[in-house]
């Protein structure tokens, strides 16, 4: 059977990082066609140059044999490949048709003509068998619903190939099954359907074959029907663990972080975190496994006093702090890397030594009273300030002009450096690092890594919060697998059985605790 | 203020040399140095010129005009004593809105608590004569100087109360309240506070003696308001760079997420700093009432508020450079008479060459922003 | 005698009448500005500098139709002007992304010193400033007859009429046409215009301009239907008020005009009470009223949100 899609040899690279090494591909019409693969293993991008948001740096891409260029979701909107984003994009206070007429030309030239569309709408759920009211408001639709609506969205103006991009992230059990359902059906209407996914449940529930990524290049592509969970984990995974930081045993002591059945809202009105347990110990890094929104900053967000709990207690070395303040929370010696440190961890106008006492420039001795007492007051203490930036930039290698120098102008690695340095100064009883080495080059990862391991070892408790699974076998002591809210297990980073992993990380295994 | 954001004012360090307009000068990038210096100054030029443009066009000679506003503005002792008269409310409005700016609040309100500073400024004053009229001048003044504060703090505090509770537009409601201000100014006047004695006009009886500030150069209206303003120009800089409070005001204004991620009270910070914004102003009225006229008037106020917004932006909102840049428009202000008298033009002219030194100044230090990345 | 023993006078017939016509002749300049304004909004653009354009919009407009003898030229170069200052606004927040709020308060006091210096160059520095005769009443036969409503609602000046018909008439607009659509979807969600080919940009750009233009107008009104003369103070806060009503119809046009004839109508008794003042002590607390109404609007406003998402939100494509 001759392919629908075709990609050959796309490649993409962004700075330091290669996206898409190489990557050839093909789909055939009617057939669903997963891609699996873990953050970073480079499908969003694959599909992303499909839809036209990119240019590839090499490679071509052929549509029923004949090669295409696309430069724009113009382009392949015409050619007929429709794109379902994660994040919908959809417009909330208008109704289904006027989303769906959005952006099209009118029949009736100035003058919107939504009789018509909708009457448009109804025969193609008709024939899709799909349940969408055009004249519903999307703000009243379920989450499933208004990815109904997107999916008309795109067979309105005429798609043939239509790529989903981690459809069922927002979706509920019930929701799934109605969407494989439609799935289905529009493949044996000879649509080509990809899906990107890191759910192993869907791949083998509704692909046709799979094709999975790992670090920007195929690892392989399989028919489903004759593949195992065990043979999908391992491709998507599987890697030799070549350790780069020397790492000594840990001695666990008592446990700093009690988290108990906490439950946290996420959006849409679902639970992001349900009902999760877990305990982080003084000398120990334990890690929160998963792919990317599963719940992992939703759980951050809930510890640090910066999203409300639906439920569930926090206790911080012993004590509730179930619904403290940031403030409160940084007082009992908690500190974090933020996810995104230009947006939530620095302030881009200000100095390296500003900067590094944001959380603790009301205490002594960066604070200071008019009397010079030692005590903490009103004034800053401009010595001690510079003093302890000095010294920071020295311990952590951060190449700045100076401490006075405005963060702006650091590169990724040493502005993060900064944040590092921040969080670890003050001998903080708990770290919560998420993502510490995201966009960060090699060598400030590798110092980041030393660095948290011998806090771990001078006694700390660090949670490690991050999608990348080096990051996670270089560094943890044990692994907690988070997905779509739960614990799915928790395992020793002892001699780790990179399958199981890769089958909790998908959802494909769970672990009775 | 959320979104991608490119604002004109940065929120400079100190070590930001007070540049007229100036951005931070970093030693290794002379060209940025350069740019930082020249164009600030090259904007001002432009802002001249098209002045001159505009005289021409009113039929007067630009250079004679020109001249005037030199000499009007600082051709002698007591001219100079007049530009620093109304340079003073200028600053001290500019102080305070500076100060907002900095938090990322935007106060527009300042005509509004200047002119609420002079009303308690005022009723402190007049309270004090009749309850306790020996009251010697080192207590009465730093009580009406007090009152003139809080007045126009509160008065402020309430917009601000208002964004941190329900996130209401600032720049809306501290307009409002302008207009609500003045007209209760002109209420007062007209009604509860007019002198009987003052035969129909409408201004209030005299606040008691002892508050009022000395005059500290014979023959001029140079008061000590004029000293304390400058004086609170150099707090202000020590509260914005050297102090918790004024790194927490300048933090939450350049990242608030950022700062409540490092547990900073981001609603805090912004009522605070609007504390403080509208009380500045309040003094700045409170000032013109115990140094000038020693009463409450309507219409003591030719737009400081205003003047006072357009010095804060052309100084980038550091103090050092506000202090003066307060003093080129008090001269231009005091200046612009003589000008207008001599050349018979409007004094408008001047409004619109200081909107104009804004406009390019603003656009050049957004320009260098942009350049340097 | 203050102003309380004056409101049961208010109430007396001929001056209820009077009263109530005059609150559409008031309304006419905020309803105006405030479709406008609507347009923008929905686009996701606060724009601020209502006041300075409606200034221009007075100003130019009045020297027009001095100039010209044409009351229509007059209103002409009114709008144009509000589109000058919307081009500028619109360059410098869209395209350079600068702050909106800086931007658009700098235009207002640099425009009011502009007017008032064009003011003094072009009509000098008498004492009694130009007039013009403005637009006057419209006989329509039959209906001004009618008592009550006759005064009331049909004897009044054509650009009344030309500013509340177009309430009905940006309705359709906003609510009927492509254009309209476009503008809600790019206020709204940017990126899922975007996703779809409508141009965020280009969107907003006339949006705003459309903003500058009914402003203009409305500051036409002012001096050309109303006073028929020129003064700096002629706008006092009318640019504001409309922002806020904007706010408090909640962007739509038909509750927007509801809340301009309530601001209407405060602010005719307001200027009535200044007539019937004379000794009257405490009126300037009446005048007082839109001011402290705008407030407590954009309070209850404000508590319950709603409205276009992405207001003041610059648009970045990835």
């Amino acid at each position: 059977m001759q392919s629908f899609l075709e990609m050959r040899g796309i490649c993409k690279r962004f700075g330091q990082v290669q996206a898409n090494d190489q990557i050839s591909f093909e789909a055939r019409a009617g057939e669903i066609h997963a891609l699996l693969g873990e953050n970073g293993a480079g499908k969003t991008t694959l599909m992303n140059i499909l839809y036209g948001l990119y240019q590839p740096d090499a490679g071509e891409i052929y549509l029923n044999g004949q090669a295409v260029r696309i430069r724009s979701p113009q382009d392949s909107i015409r050619l007929g490949i429709g794109m379902l984003h994660q994040h919908f994009m959809l417009v909330a206070p208008f109704s289904v048709a006027q989303n769906i007429m959005l952006g099209l030309p009118s029949s009736r030239g100035l003058f919107l003509d939504t009789d018509r569309a909708a009457a448009k709408i109804s025969a193609l759920a008709q024939q899709y068998e799909l349940k969408v009211d055009p004249n519903a408001f999307v703000w009243q639709l379920s989450v499933g619903a208004q990815q109904r609506v997107e999916i008309v969205k795109a067979l309105y103006r005429g798609a043939q190939l239509l790529v989903l991009d981690e459809p069922t992230a927002v979706l509920t059990p019930q929701e799934t099954k109605e969407f494989f359902v439609t799935l289905r059906s529009m493949a044996q209407q000879g649509h080509t359907i990809i899906f990107i996914t890191h759910k192993l449940e869907e791949v083998m529930e509704i692909s046709d074959r799979c094709t999975v990524l790992r670090d920007g290049r195929v690892i392989g592509t399989v028919e489903t029907r004759q593949t195992t969970d065990e043979e999908l984990a391992r491709m998507m995974v599987g890697r030799e663990v070549v350790l780069r930081v020397a790492k000594e045993p840990s001695s666990p002591g008592k446990a700093v972080l009690e988290v108990e059945e906490l439950s946290v809202m996420g959006e849409h009105g679902l639970l992001a975190v349900r009902g999760v347990s877990f305990q982080a110990r003084a000398g120990e890094i334990l890690a929160v496994a998963g792919v990317d929104g599963n719940g992992q900053t939703e759980l951050a967000e809930a510890i640090l006093g910066l999203r409300r709990t639906a439920a569930g207690r926090i206790l911080i070395d012993g004590q509730n702090v179930t619904g403290a303040t940031p403030r409160q929370i940084i007082e009992k010696r908690v500190t974090h890397i933020p996810e995104d440190r230009m947006a939530m961890g620095l302030i881009a106008e200000f100095s390296i030594q500003e900067n590094l006492i944001l959380d603790c420039f009301d205490d002594a001795p960066y604070s200071q009273s008019p009397f010079g007492n030692g005590k903490a007051g009103w004034f800053l203490n401009a010595r001690a300030i510079v003093q302890h930036a000095r010294q920071a930039i020295a311990d952590y290698g951060i190449k700045a002009p100076g401490p006075n120098a405005k963060t702006r102008f650091l590169s990724g690695g040493n502005l993060q450096k900064v944040v590092v340095a921040r969080a670890l100064y003050h001998s903080p009883q708990l770290l919560i690092a998420i993502h510490p080495t995201r966009g960060v080059d090699v060598g400030a990862t590798e110092f980041i890594w030393r660095r948290l391991l011998s806090e771990r070892d001078a006694g700390r408790a660090i949670l490690l919060i991050s999608a990348d699974l080096d990051e996670v076998l270089q560094l943890s002591d044990r692994i907690a697998v988070l997905f779509e809210g739960e614990v799915m297990g928790t395992l020793s980073s002892d001699n780790v059985d990179l399958v199981e992993l890769g089958l909790l990380m998908a959802g494909a295994k769970r672990l009775v605790a | 203020m959320k979104g991608e954001v490119v604002s004109p004012v940065g929120n400079t360090g100190p070590e930001a040399l007070p540049i007229f307009g100036g951005v931070k000068l970093p030693w290794h990038r002379t060209r940025t140095t350069v740019l930082s210096l020249g164009l600030p100054l090259l904007a001002l030029l432009i802002a001249f010129g098209i002045g001159a443009i505009m005289l021409i066009l009113s039929g007067a000679n630009p250079i004679a005009g020109y001249q005037a506003l030199w000499q009007g503005a600082f051709g002698s002792v007591y001219n100079i004593s007049e530009t620093l008269v109304k340079a003073t409310p200028i600053l001290l409005v500019a102080l305070g809105v500076a100060f907002a700016f900095r938090c990322s609040v935007w106060n527009i309100g300042a005509e509004g608590q200047l002119h609420i500073g002079a009303v308690t400024a005022t009723v402190a004053g007049i309270a004090l004569k009749n309850v306790t009229p020996e009251m010697p001048a080192i207590l009465a003044i730093p009580i009406v100087i007090v009152a003139g504060f809080i007045g126009g703090g509160l008065y402020a505090s309430f917009a601000g109360f208002l964004k941190v509770k329900w996130e209401v537009n600032e720049v809306i409601t501290t307009i409002m309240m302008n207009f609500v201000a003045v007209l209760f100014v002109q209420y007062l006047a007209f009604g509860p506070l007019r002198d009987p004695a003052a035969q129909g006009q409408p201004m209030s009886p005299y606040i008691i003696e002892s508050a009022e500030l000395p005059r500290l150069i014979p023959s001029t209206r140079f008061h000590l308001g004029i000293v304390l303003a400058f004086l609170a120009a150099f707090v202000v800089y020590i509260v914005l760079w050297k102090t918790t409070l004024g790194f927490q005001v300048r933090a939450v204004g350049a990242n608030p997420r950022a700062a409540k991620h490092a547990g900073i009270d981001v609603g805090r910070s912004i009522f605070i700093a609007m504390l403080v914004s509208g009380g500045l102003a309040g003094l700045a009225g409170a000032f013109e009432i115990m140094g000038l006229h020693y009463r409450l008037l309507d219409s003591f106020s030719p737009g400081y508020g205003q003047t006072g917004t357009i010095v804060a932006l052309l100084g980038n909102l550091h103090p050092l450079a506000i202090v003066p840049a307060a003093v080129l428009f008090g001269g231009m202000l005091n200046g612009a008479d003589t000008m207008a008298r001599t050349v018979q033009v409007s004094t408008s002219i001047i409004t619109v060459i200081e909107g104009l030194m804004v406009l390019f100044v603003l656009g050049s230090q957004f320009l260098v922003s942009k350049w340097e990345g | 005698m203050s102003f309380l023993e004056l409101i049961p006078q208010l109430f007396q017939g001929a001056v209820l009448i009077g009263l109530l016509a005059a609150a559409i002749r008031m309304a006419t300049p905020l309803v105006i500005a405030g479709l406008g304004q609507i347009f923008a909004q929905l686009s996701g653009v606060l724009d601020l500098s209502v006041e300075g354009m409606m200034l221009m919009g007075a100003f130019f407009g009045f020297a027009g139709a001095y100039y010209t003898g044409n009351l229509w030229l007059g209103v002409l170069t009114g709008m144009l002007s509000g589109v000058a200052v919307s081009l500028v606004m619109s360059f410098l927040c869209i395209t350079l992304r600068a702050n909106q709020t800086i931007v658009s308060i700098m235009l207002v006091i640099m425009l009011a010193g502009l007017v008032t210096f064009l003011n003094k160059l072009i009509f000098g520095v008498g004492y009694i400033p130009p007039k013009t005769e403005g637009f006057q009443a419209v006989y329509v036969p039959g209906l001004s007859d009618l008592p009550i409503v006759g005064p009331v609602l049909f004897q009044q000046n054509i650009l009344v009429y030309l500013g509340f018909l177009l309430v009905p008439i940006v309705g359709i607009i906003i609510y009927r046409t492509t254009f309209g659509m476009n503008i809600r979807a790019v206020g709204e969600h940017p990126r899922a215009a975007d996703s779809v080919g409508v141009n965020v940009f280009r969107t907003r750009y006339l949006a705003i301009i459309i903003g500058g233009l009914f402003a203009g107008l409305a500051g036409a009104f002012l001096t050309l239907a109303w006073t028929g003369l020129f003064t700096d103070i002629i706008t006092s806060g009318r640019g504001w008020l409309a922002i806020a009503l904007v706010f408090f119809g909640k962007w739509n046009p038909y509750r927007l005009a509801a809340g301009a004839l309530l601001f209407g109508f405060v602010n005719a008794v307001q200027l009535r009470m200044q007539a019937m003042s004379g000794q009257m002590v405490a009126f300037q607390l009446m005048l007082m009223l839109p001011y402290l109404l705008c407030i407590l609007v954009l309070i209850v406003v404000s508590r319950k949100a709603g409205g276009p998402a992405n207001l003041t939100v610059p648009y970045k494509r990835e």
